[in-house]
Order: structure tokens, then sequence, then C-alpha cells
């Protein structure tokens, strides 16, 4: 059937499975969104591009399909680039649609015109940019193939108004042919024996857990791995949904605000077992101290993350949840060399739980002042387990890694790579829609907020009940936190020196605001929060000097690390 | 230690820049880059001399091959290989100093190519070490400009690093 281009790409988001898009109008798209008008595809208008990607990449992260996002030409597109490098950095499975002016005005300044394959080249997995229509549903074909697949990322389609215009008969491809892209899924099954070999002779083992186990579905195989072997589990930022963090083989998470008794075990370990993980520099701290008595087995589907940062003694390339089966495989046919490996093991975690004991991940409860630690456990236990939690970057945020304790995958969608302030609030938004049943809670730092403030008009528009909540410590707390370590608390432009009225934000947008400023006053705001109907914020006045710990500081080994008194 | 990395990639829009940018992007270096088409039209073969350990090597290749456009990475390191390359060389010549270079140009089987009463230009074909050569015995006389082409090279006999 003859079809316009935008009619094309419609047709292909929907033989995609894709139900729901995030988006934001303008003269380069403004072809899009009239067939959108009439479309079963429900258009989520963000407030902002950045938060239309973010939002996306939200809803990516919850339910692991690939997350689409729409943006006109020029500033709609740039608006985008934050939202695509964070879901690049985090290995998030998107495509990103973006109006281009005409191609016969390609490159030469016209109005709204910005070289999007130019700017986004470090930043996407691949893009696109779509110069003859007879190529589109090829290319929107690819796009999802290749966001999908491997280890996942963003893909950007820069699709010039022009061709969107044009029209060509519709048929999409069934099949994909990449040539120079073929993922290696199926782990090589002499090293997983080799692996197996180095597990069951280890004295002191530590399995390292990264996203990668959220993004290939492997949560069950890494459950059983530990349970079988009685191996500890440490897990970055990313993972701290991939393992029950109250199972009493998990360690919390690892590196830079790691536990005691992660950083130690892995300092201590004889044997790192990296599953779906990078060795990120927030992570290893001093690299050449990192795990230094350790051999290294490194799973991982990218071959380019496998002896990046340090040296490997087995790589295994493959999808984790490959890897993890037939190494389950080759265990259990090994069952006397396993009860050896757990009766050889005992001591170790012994060891383990006595730095548990030493230095547990605690602190000191007030009577005068919220503790948002004490704010983010009683969230924990005010939600339901399926709760999903997003956060925003700062002290907050890993607070929330430290505290809260995940026990269900895909539970907590977090910026970890690139870091971004601003990511929370509209992630929210895209895993509400995604899931409008559950409990979707945004936890913020009060200078991250302000960042996709603008956000609370779609919660509100679309009845998206999200609940917010701004640990307020009226700093940009994290960077403060490292002025009164580092800078002898010369806080530069850290104090938040306005304190708005985040009652009357909330209300101006139509949302419920909630604030606390006693311990007595936080577990009442909290039930009456979950029990309002729609979005409400709530604003914790919180011990204002709180810091982030254990630290280790820029540069030091993550044995060497700043603990709590 | 050098290494001369060939590139076989999708002859289409914006590969270069993928090439160049993961270089750039990465703090990688580019000592030279040739790109041209090859026997089938909708491949390109990018020949390029790089400088690293091997840790920074295997970083190199593994990055070449992550990207979606490129089919197939070979470093020649390692193999048995032929090299070539082309370089331009204009060089000031007096009425003493004519027949000295006519006689470096026959000895190194170059050409000249082009004549003015203050210059040759000598075209010279072959390993990079006798492009250096030729010009370290040309300098003297004065070199008013070099163009070089950057190596390209082919394995040796049969072997091929054409896509399997
Ligand atoms: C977009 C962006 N800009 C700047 C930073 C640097 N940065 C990291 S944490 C932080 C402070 C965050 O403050 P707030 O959101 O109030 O959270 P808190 O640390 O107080 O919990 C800043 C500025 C960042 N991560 N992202």
């Amino acid at each position: 059937m003859e079809m316009t281009g935008s009619q094309i790409l419609l047709e292909s988001l929907k033989l995609e499975g894709v139900d729901t898009v995030f988006g934001y109008p303008g003269g380069a798209v403004i072809n899009i969104y009239d067939d959108l008008f009439e479309s079963s595809i429900n258009h989520i208008l963000t407030r902002h591009e950045q938060a239309a990607v973010h939002a996306a990449d939200g809803y990516a992260r919850c339910t692991g399909k690939v997350g689409v996002a729409i943006a006109t030409s020029g500033p709609g597109a740039t608006n985008t680039v934050t939202g695509i490098a964070t879901a690049y950095m985090d290995s998030i499975p998107m495509v990103i649609i973006t109006g281009q002016v005409p191609t016969p005005l390609i490159g030469n300044d016209a109005f709204q015109e910005a070289d999007m394959c130019g700017i986004t080249r470090p930043c996407t997995k691949h893009n696109f940019l779509v110069k003859d229509i007879r190529e589109l549903a090829k290319t929107i074909k690819e796009a999802f193939y290749i966001a999908r697949t491997g280890r996942p990322g963003p893909v950007l389609i820069d699709f010039p108004k022009d061709i969107q215009v044009a029209s060509h008969k519709f048929s999409y491809p069934d099949k994909v042919n990449l040539r120079g892209y073929k993922p290696t899924y199926s782990g090589n099954i002499r090293q997983i024996e080799k692996a197996a070999k180095m597990i069951l002779e280890a004295k002191k083992p530590v399995l390292y857990i990264g996203g990668g186990i959220n993004l290939s579905a492997a949560n069950d195989e890494l459950l059983k791995l530990a349970e079988m072997t009685k191996i500890p589990v440490t897990t970055t930022l990313m993972a701290m949904s991939a393992f029950p963090q109250r199972h009493p083989l998990a360690l919390g998470m690892l590196g830079m605000h790691g536990t005691f008794y992660a950083n130690m075990s892995v300092t201590e370990c004889d044997l790192l077992i990296a599953v779906g993980s990078r060795f990120d520099d927030r992570v290893t701290g001093r690299i050449d101290s990192f795990a230094e008595k350790a051999k290294v087995i490194h799973v991982d589907i990218d071959p380019t993350s496998i002896g990046k940062n340090v040296l490997v003694s087995l790589p295994i390339v493959g999808d984790l949840k490959d890897v993890l089966g037939k190494l389950l495989g080759s265990l259990e046919q090994k069952q006397e060399s396993l009860k050896r490996l757990v009766a050889a093991t005992e001591d170790w975690r012994l060891m383990i739980a006595e730095w548990k004991e030493r230095h547990p991940m605690a602190y000191r409860q007030s009577k005068t002042v919220i503790k948002p630690q004490y704010v983010i456990e009683k969230i924990r236990e005010l939600t339901n387990d399926d709760a999903i939690i997003t956060t925003e970057v700062g002290q907050h945020q890993m607070w929330t890694a430290q505290f809260f304790d995940f026990s269900q995958p895909r539970t907590f969608l977090t910026s970890g790579g690139l870091g971004t302030m601003g990511f929370g609030l509209p992630a929210a938004l895209g895993a509400q829609v995604a899931y409008p049943e559950r409990q979707v809670i945004d936890i913020s730092g009060d200078g991250s907020f302000q960042m996709n403030s603008q956000e609370l008009a779609t919660l509100v528009q679309y009845r998206l009940p999200v609940k917010i909540v701004i640990l307020n410590n009226n700093y940009l707390g994290m960077v403060r936190q490292w002025q009164q370590m580092f800078f002898e608390k010369r806080y530069s432009q850290t104090v938040m020196e306005l304190p708005i009225d985040f009652i009357k934000l909330a209300e101006a947008y139509g949302a419920t605001g909630l604030q606390a400023t006693k311990v007595e006053e936080v577990e009442e705001t909290i039930k009456k929060a979950l029990e309002t109907p729609g979005p409400v914020l709530m604003n914790f006045k919180i011990s204002r000097e709180e810091n982030v710990l254990p630290m280790v500081p820029a540069g030091k080994a993550i044995n060497e690390m700043v603990l709590a008194s | 230690m050098k290494h001369t990395i060939s590139v076989l990639v999708e002859n289409e829009f914006g590969v270069l820049s993928r090439i160049s940018g993961l270089f750039s992007g990465r703090g990688f270096n580019i000592e030279s880059l040739s790109v041209a088409p090859t026997q089938d039209p909708d491949v390109s073969r990018m020949t390029l001399v790089t400088r690293g350990d091997d840790r920074i090597l295997e970083q190199i290749t593994k990055q070449l091959n992550k990207l979606i456009s490129t089919i197939k990475v070979v470093d020649f390191t390692d193999e048995e290989f032929i090299e070539r390359e082309l370089a331009l060389i204009k060089v000031a010549t007096e009425a003493e100093s004519r027949a000295e270079a006519l006689r470096i140009v026959d000895i190194f089987r170059a050409k000249v190519i082009d004549v003015t009463p203050k210059s040759y230009t000598i075209e010279i074909t072959g390993a990079p070490a006798k492009v250096d050569a030729v010009l370290e015995l040309l300098r003297p006389m004065g070199i008013k400009e070099v163009v070089r082409s950057g190596p390209v090279v082919v394995g040796r006999g049969a072997k091929r690093s054409w896509i399997a």
C-alpha cells in the first residue's frame, strides 16, 4: 500500500510492538504529529524533550521493551542529547526519532537545522539519517533490532521533513541483514567449563554483578548460582535490584559509596567473578589495587568491556542468561566438588560476617532532625515489594542505593554511568505509564528536582500518580560533601540560597504537596501521600549536612574508606 | 608499537566520521589513514596506522569491530603483508643539483613527473621506510612540499583480508 513517510513510521512502530511514545512537536515533525492525531499509538506530551527521552528510558528500564521518543529538528533534537547520553552509558534500548530539515536544505544552516548524526555519534549505539523513502522501513527495522539486541543502547533516526511527506509502497522487512553486526549470545562452553573449575577451586570468591543481569533477565540464574555455590554477591549501582538485597549472601553495593564489607571482600578475594559489570572507576577506585589478589573471570556480551580496565584471567563473551545457564548446568554435575567448595569457603563467609558486624550499613537516628536514611527505610517499609523507585543524582541517590534493600528486578531506575540530575522525575513518569497500577516513587534532592520539575504538569495532565520525595537539604548536597571533605568547607555555589516553597509549586501544577519537618511526621506523610490519588510531592526537610558514608576518596583504593563514626 | 590495521566498512554516509570519531573520542592516535572503495562498491577499505601497547591495540580492534558499520578488522602487524605508500615530493633543483636528484630517482626507481626550471616533482612508491630514505637524501637540496598517501597493505600470497 502507498503510504507517506510519516505513516510508514507509525505503522512500523506498531509492527515493532510500540504502543506508547514520548515526545514534543515542532515544525519538522508536524506531519508525524498530524498522523498521530488519529493513531492508536499513545503519545505522552512531556514539557521538555530531555524529559521525553528520560521518560522513554524509564519505560524501557522497567519493562525491558524499547523506549521511543520523538522530537523536532534543531533545538528539539539537541534537547534530547542528555537523555540519549544517559541511556547510552547505561545500555538502555531506545529509538529516538528526530525531525530534520528537508534533504535539499541539509548542510545549508537552514532554520532549526542541527547535525544530529554528528552530534549523537559518540552517544548512540548507532544512528541513521534517512535520505530516501525507499530506505525508511528498513532503517526503522534495523534501528529497533540494533537497539534491543547485543549490548542494548539508544539508536537515533534523523528523519527529514521531505521524506515524511513523500510516499512509497509500505512493506516491512521481516529480517535484518547487517553483516557488520552479529552479537555473540552463546558463551563458549570450554571457557565456561574453565570458569566452573576456577570457581570450584576458589577459597575466597566474590560475585561482582552489574546492570547486565537486569538487561539479560538473568536474575534467576544469578540467584541460583549464588545459592548453589554460596558465593557472596556485591552489586553495582546499576544492579541493586538485580539481586535481593536482604539475601544472606548480599553484600550490597561496592565502590566509592559501597559497604565496608563489600569493598573489603573485593580487596581480599582470590576469585572475582564479574558478570555484566564493567569495572567503572566509581567501582574500582585506584585501579591497580582493585581485587589485587584475585583471578578475574569476566562475563559480558560486549567484548570491549572485557580487559578494558583490568587484566582478566578468563574472558567469556556471551549473553549472561546463556552463560550462567550453562555454568549452572556444569556445576550441577559436580555435586561433590560443590560440597567441597561450600565447606572450603566457610571461613571466607565468616570473615565477611565479621566485617559486616564491625561496620554494618547503618546511620545514627536522631530525635530532632529528619535523617534521609530514615525516610528511605520508611518508604521501603510502607511500599509494596514491586514499587518502582527512581532517583536523581546526588546524596539521595546513594542513600537510596545503600538503604532501600531492593528485592525485585527492574525496580530501581537510576542514572548510573552519566549521573544525570533531572533523570528521576521523567523516568518515574515513563515507568508509571508502563505500569499504571504500580507504585512509582522518585526519590530526589532539592537541586535535581528543579532540573525537570516542569514534568509535574505532565504527571497531572495524564493523571500519573507518581510520588515524589524531596530529601531537602537546601544544598547541592553531594558537591557540598566533597567541599566539606576536600575543600575546607568552602561551599562555593552549593548553597541553594532561595528556599523554594515546593508545596506551592506542586499545587500550582495541580498536584498535591506535603511537607515534613519533624521526625514524627515522616511516617504519616508517606502514608498520606501513598493514599492520595494523583501525583504527590513530599518535601522532607532533612538534616542538612548529613554525609554519604562510607566514602572512598578519589584516587584511593576501595579499602581506604572514610567510615561513619 | 606501530600497527597497521585494515578495516572494511560499509560504504555509507558518515562512516569515516564514525571511525575517526572513535579514535579522537577515546584518545587513540592515528598516524595515517587512507580510505577508498574496494572491488565491491558497497564496501570501503580504511588502512590506518596507529601506535599503542597490547592493551590499547586490543581496545582499538574491539572498538572498531563494535561499530555497526564495520565488517572486518585485520591487524597486519603479526601477519605477512605487503605495504606500499605513494609520495609526491617537490624538490628545489639548482643546475648543479639536478644530476644528483636524477641519480637518487634512478636508484630508488622513482619518477620525475613534473619539471620546472627550479624544481622537480618526484613520484615514489614503496614501503614507508623507502619513502623516508628518499626524503632523507633529497633533503639537502631543499624540499618544498611532501604529499604522502599513508600506507596501504595487503596480505601476502593467497592470504586475503577480504570478507570471509
Ligand atoms: C546535570 C548535572 N549537573 C551537575 C551534576 C553534578 N552534581 C552531582 S550531585 C550534585 C548535587 C545534587 O544536589 P541535589 O539534587 O540537591 O541532591 P543531594 O546531593 O543534595 O541529595 C551535582 C550538582 C550532575 N550530576 N548532573
